[in-house]
């Protein structure tokens, strides 16, 4: 990759190496944080220590749901203050979904009867599909503005999602939603902690493994050009609305399959998971982990969810520290933990 | 009609009170170079404007290739054959400039949905996009960043972009602005060069590059085309002389 492509150039002298060992370093960064992620547990669960493993679960979760918003934010520069729209109803989706196969009663029973599901397949697919389609109305609709109003927009139509979810009686409303058993897939047991983790872990490398192909296709190469300079993509013959539009809807699709997750990590859901706290915490989480880095929204994560535990094991105003930590960061080191860890990203 | 490429018929285009744009026609045909001047205000911005589809014209039709395009996109436009460089360099800085230019072959292709196959051993795109380069003399800097390009090389980038496209017209926003003597005559010879492929419709402030570039010239002064001739005829008019002429060069 850091080779040159044609024969025509001769390698500037001293440059490859640099570049070589930089990509070594990155690597080793990457391959060093998914790496404790996935030993974490694995102690904990020899030590006994279930808290742990579900602590690492919900690490791997916002995780995803961060790297969905990082394809948003940091690769299509749109700075979507509403992604909690996805991951709450991926969340609904799943509680939702398992309430109705609970008690035998459709989930629609008009035009066509659609029953509940307590597979997680099934959900995982309705939550992809739903996401997709609301990020496809919203996304249509707020790409035709940039800048604070976009911001504000995707903003409005998370919280409408939350009002919405807050005021429907029939799930739970304010009170939100138990799943009372933990959905199921074939062949595995999705109550034991450790599986669960192996699954959100099979989900966030899959995620991060499917936004490294494809911003490194044409896609990408558009949707960089869309955030790097519009016009000049529009000269060359392209329209960035679409190329936005479909990141948009990938994003959310990434995000809510994360939330779908979430919820039956947590037997619970509720329209906590829609509201503005939610897409800020995301957000936090991108920002911290530094800003269209593929591996920021782990490190971010990772930080995030550590000094929650940490911090707010001794005091219940650990976000105050949080609010240092990310003002330091957006002060001092704007490339975020990855920046730090593994060095400035370089455009090829 | 069929030996003009680009053709705009009685362009008007008003901004409030201010009249922008008054009944400009004028055509630019095969391996020509027909140069469009006129002082600061003139108008030729909002022409430019019109012509690449920022602007829409209030009346009139532009015409390329045989086909209107008056009401189209500025992307829909690019595709149709209309390649452009800008007054103020666009490009995307962090990139390379083998990136810039390939995200024009890419567009040329028509297939920017697709996900999977990486483009960086995409010898589909880096094949013309070198080619492209290699035009405007470049091809060594393929791999620098854009950020790190002097001013004059910012320009040949923008150029190689727009050929890339492999445009039926080049429509070129005064290329020559900000350059040194030396970057300007490296400039008007790789444009002179290029005239017989493409047809350029040049926006250009410097004369001597104007004057030698030019087969034909069309003056432009307070939104109206005062005057058009080779540059002989420019030259002479007195009316140019007056407007534009006199108070720079000559």
């Amino acid at each position: 990759m850091n080779k040159p492509d044609t024969p025509t150039l001769a390698p500037q002298p001293g440059l490859p190496t640099p570049a070589a060992s930089w990509h070594d370093r990155k690597g080793l960064v990457q391959i060093g944080l998914l790496a404790l992620l996935l030993l974490a547990p694995l102690a904990a669960h020899l030590l006994g220590h279930v808290y742990y493993v579900n602590l690492a679960s919900r690490v791997t979760l916002v995780a995803m749901a961060a790297v969905g918003l990082n394809l948003a934010i940091g690769y299509g520069g749109m700075v979507s203050f509403g992604h909690a729209a996805y991951f709450g109803l991926g969340g609904y989706v799943a509680g939702i979904s398992a309430y109705h196969a609970f008690d035998f009663t459709p989930v629609i029973a008009w035009p066509i009867a659609i029953p509940g599901s307590d597979s997680m397949l099934a959900i995982w697919l309705a939550a992809l599909v739903l996401c997709g389609l609301l990020a496809l109305v919203i996304g249509a609709i707020s790409l035709r503005t940039t800048g604070v109003y976009f911001i504000m927009i995707t903003l409005a139509f998370a919280q409408m999602m939350y009002y919405f979810a807050n005021s429907w009686p029939t799930y739970g409303g304010e009170d939100g939603l138990p799943i009372y058993l933990r959905n199921s897939l074939p062949w595995v047991d999705t109550n034991d902690a450790l599986t669960f983790f192996l699954i959100c872990f099979a989900g966030l490398v899959l995620s991060l493994a499917l936004t490294s192909r494809i911003m490194k296709s044409r896609f990408g190469a558009a949707l960089t050009m869309a955030r790097l300079n519009d016009t000049r993509l529009a000269t060359a013959g392209i329209a960035p609305y679409p190329v936005r539009l479909v990141a948009f809807v990938i994003s959310a699709m990434i995000t809510g399959l994360a939330g779908a997750l979430y919820a039956d990590l947590n037997g619970f859901v509720s329209p906590t998971m829609l509201s503005w706290h939610m897409s800020g915490e995301l957000m936090v989480i991108v920002i911290l982990g530094g800003v269209g880095r593929l591996y920021g929204p782990l490190a971010g994560a990772i930080l995030f969810v550590m000094m929650e535990t940490l911090l707010g094991g001794l005091t219940e105003y650990w976000k105050l520290f949080l609010g240092l930590v990310l003002l330091f960061v957006v002060l001092f080191a704007k490339h975020g933990v990855m920046g730090w860890l593994a060095g400035r990203e370089r455009h090829e | 009609m069929s030996d003009v490429v680009l053709s705009l018929a009685h362009l008007n285009k008003r901004f409030g009170a201010l009249q922008a744009t008054r009944d400009v026609s004028l055509d630019l045909r095969p391996g020509e170079i027909h140069a469009l001047i006129g002082p600061n205000g003139a108008g030729k911005s909002t022409l430019i404007g019109q012509i690449a589809g920022s602007l829409r014209p209030d009346t009139g039709s532009i015409v390329l290739a045989g086909q209107e395009i008056t009401s189209l996109s500025v992307a829909q436009r690019a595709r149709l054959g209309l390649g452009r460089s800008f007054q103020i360099s666009s490009l995307a800085e962090p990139l390379s400039v083998k990136r810039n230019v390939m995200i024009a072959v890419q567009a040329l292709q028509g297939h920017s949905f697709r996900f999977w196959k990486p483009v960086h051993r995409d010898e589909s795109l880096l094949a013309p996009a070198m080619a492209a380069l290699e035009r405007m003399a470049l091809a060594h800097r393929a791999d620098t960043a854009v950020a790190e390009l002097s001013h004059g090389e910012r320009r040949q980038v923008e150029v190689a972009c727009a050929l890339a496209l492999k445009p039926r017209v080049l429509l070129l926003d005064e290329p020559m602005a900000g350059l040194g003597p030396e970057g300007s005559a490296r400039l008007t010879e790789l444009l002179e060069a290029l005239k017989r492929e493409v047809p350029i419709l040049l926006i250009e402030h410097d004369m001597d590059a104007v004057f030698r570039l030019a087969d034909r010239i069309s003056v432009l002064v307070d939104g109206a085309v005062i005057a058009h001739g080779d540059s002989a005829t420019i030259r002479a008019n007195p009316q140019v002389r007056e407007a534009y002429l006199g108070e720079t060069t000559c």
